[in-house]
């Protein structure tokens, strides 16, 4: 899986653009009134590369309130938007792990 | 432990101010991502999946018991509470928050910690045996060697934007504890026929996309030649290293493409314009260096004092003290392993409550001393061997006693796909299941030395390819698979591990683990020949038909 910002756009399916807050590095999606969600459910999902393009060319266009967007696949559960991979997946909810802070002494 | 002078303190000081500018104008928009990119990944600054992460040096591996308490109060203060140790001896916070990075660093630098030069195209941390200056089989402190460089290279301006990282590693005993041979540039200590003390001087080791072993150019160096031989060896790399393609940016593809031979006699050339001048080392430098590693004052105390006989009653302390313990250059005392692979928990994780606890550990039984060692694991490098008893329940309390040093479940693993933007498969859980499945210590203990590295990338940072059992985490159509590999090595016998077929999918690979020890109970010639030695013997074939007869 070469890393999302290495790639060269191509649209298999509904996508969604994502990036990381500036002050904080959280994962954020674009929205269709060019704001900024940490839902994914709330992100614009987009199904051709025109559009696609589109929404990452306003999103990189921003300065300081996210950075590295990138377009990433998502996949329509009902009314739900899930993530299309395990990589972002784990970018939605975080490490498939238990974090150490729970073996503290 | 070393102590810092005042240009130290000055030039992180300089840094704070400096990097707290670049942040502040980052989040005005002032500098933009383009810009402000570098500036930030010169202080150890990453973006990676969720959260910005800070990876602190910790030059050649030994920290203060102060220095652990404020990696603790940063890890509690700006990020969830824990820190990474790394295998290049370094700590890595992995939710730190843009805005509060100048704090934070400004609160590391306090005590003598920074990020600098733990990314981006210039020397890195400088790394050594986790023993140096305590392990019986030393020809010296390598600390001396690795500080001196430490202090010619930082912010050295002619190799501040090399084509790419350049990793030194310095080890000075016989054994190589700080896999030389996997670096940019190895310096290992050497005695010559006459009894001098020099170097051996390697280049061009590295792992990822492709692995190569170091190789000797200058089997023997003066010391007085130390600083003006590397001088010229990244002269030579500096001008002639591939800037157009970052995978063949690295020095050991330069020697590869020129031969080690070559690439010796090049820098024999670079070195004769320069070895007489002003980094001909003048010994009161060196001397001055050293005299700032401070010693404890030694109590005079006798080996296998009555208190550790009367405590191998209790067989969880043995089993500790055979597995944990090493002996140490001066009577009575001891070099001592810190765990940080507890079974089904990530290697190399260690809560703030942790390091607070091993800071006092270490100020009442290690003068106040902790090294870090590339294996993922801490080390308290001056125990009085009568401490040893009290000491064992303090870690025990503190879940940094497992028996576990060296074998099986003592897995080196990168951060993979659980943190990092680079990886293509997860590494971490591996670990976990792999270190549950061999939960039993006597059966860990019975399959004796057993070096598991796993890697959620093919840019190896848990250098899968010099594992005993490498693990290499793939993607497939989105899917985690795992290239495995044996035979590796990073010790003074280093050696490539070789792959024994298809990748496996994650559900496997704990399973495939398992058949390849049971291969090697098979196999093995005695009860103490290690899997290494086994490996080596029989080659890939039996193994690989043990894994794929059923697959």
């Amino acid at each position: 899986m070469t890393s999302p910002l290495q790639q060269k756009l191509r649209i298999t399916g509904p996508s969604v653009v994502t990036a990381n807050r500036l002050r904080d590095g959280a994962v954020v999606y674009r929205t269709a009134d060019s704001t900024w969600t940490n839902e994914i459910g709330e992100a614009a999902v987009v199904t051709t590369a025109e559009a696609a393009s589109a929404l990452l060319a306003a999103a990189k266009a921003e300065g300081t309130r996210a950075v590295d967007a990138y377009v990433a696949p998502v996949l329509i559960d009902g009314d739900r938007v899930v993530p299309g991979n395990l990589r972002e997946l784990i970018r939605l909810r975080g490490p498939t792990i238990e974090l150490p802070i729970t073996f503290g002494i | 432990m070393y102590a810092y002078d005042e240009y130290d303190r000055t030039l992180l000081a300089e840094r704070v101010n400096e990097f707290r500018g670049q942040v502040a104008r980052r989040l005005t928009g002032e500098l933009t991502e383009d810009e402000f990119r570098s500036l930030r990944l010169m202080n150890g600054v990453y973006l990676q999946l969720h959260a910005y992460m800070l990876r602190v040096a910790v030059p050649y591996g030994t920290l203060s018991s102060h220095q652990l308490r404020r990696l603790a109060q940063v890890a509690r203060r700006y990020d969830r509470g824990y820190g990474h140790f790394t295998t290049r001896q370094n700590i890595q916070f992995n939710w730190i928050k843009l805005a509060e990075l100048p704090d934070a660093i400004a609160d590391l630098a306090a005590a003598g910690l920074h990020g600098m030069q733990t990314s981006g195209n210039c020397v890195r941390n400088i790394t050594t045996d986790q023993w140096a200056g305590v392990a019986p089989d030393e020809i010296e402190d390598a600390r001396v060697w690795a500080e001196l460089l430490r202090q010619h290279l930082t912010l050295h301006p002619e190799f501040s934007f090399l084509p790419r990282k350049f990793k030194i590693a310095v080890g000075a005993a016989h054994h190589d504890r700080a896999a030389v041979a996997i670096h940019d540039l190895g310096v290992r200590l050497r005695r010559n026929s006459g009894g001098e003390v020099g170097f051996e001087i390697s280049v061009g080791g590295g792992l990822g996309r492709t692995p190569f072993l170091a190789k000797v150019i200058k089997p023997f160096l003066k010391k007085r030649d130390f600083l003006s031989y590397i001088e010229a060896v990244l002269r030579l790399y500096n001008q002639y290293g591939r800037r157009d393609n970052i995978y063949k940016a690295r020095i050991k593809m330069l020697v590869h493409d020129l031969g080690a031979e070559k690439f010796a006699q090049e820098v024999e050339a670079e070195w004769s314009a320069i070895r007489d001048g002003a980094l001909a080392l003048d010994p009161a430098v060196v001397a001055e260096i050293a005299a700032r590693f401070r010693y404890p004052g030694y109590a005079p105390l006798d080996d296998n004092p009555p208190e550790l006989t009367a405590a191998r009653a209790d067989a969880r302390f043995a089993a500790w003290l055979d597995n944990a313990v090493h002996n140490h250059k001066q009577t009575g005392y001891a070099i001592v392993t810190l765990s940080l692979k507890p079974v089904g928990k990530p290697p190399g994780d260690c809560t703030a409550e942790q390091m607070d606890a091993i800071a006092e550990i270490a100020d009442r039984y290690s003068f106040g001393e902790i090294r870090v060692g590339h294996e993922q694991n801490l080390v308290l490098p001056h125990v009085a061997q009568r401490d040893l008893p009290p000491l064992w329940r303090a870690l025990d309390k503190i879940g940094v006693a497992t028996p576990n040093v060296g074998l099986v479940s003592d897995i080196i693993a990168c951060p993979g796909l659980d943190y990092c933007s680079l990886a293509n498969a997860r590494a971490i859980p591996v670990a976990q299941e792999l270190s549950r499945r061999y939960r039993d210590l006597d059966l860990a203990r019975a399959l004796g030395r057993l070096h598991i590295n796993i890697s959620g990338c093919i840019n190896a940072c848990g250098q899968h390819q010099v594992g005993h059992i490498g693990i290499l985490g793939v993607e497939k159509n989105g899917e985690e698979f795992y290239q495995i590999s044996i035979g590796g090595r990073a010790d003074e016998h280093a050696r490539l591990g070789a792959l024994i077929g298809p990748a496996v999918p994650y559900e496997e690979v704990a399973d495939v683990i398992e058949d390849i020890v049971e291969t090697y109970l098979d196999l093995r010639a005695r009860p103490d020949e290690m899997f290494i030695e086994t490996a080596e013997r029989v080659g890939v074939e039996p193994f690989k038909e043990r894994v794929y007869a059923t697959r």
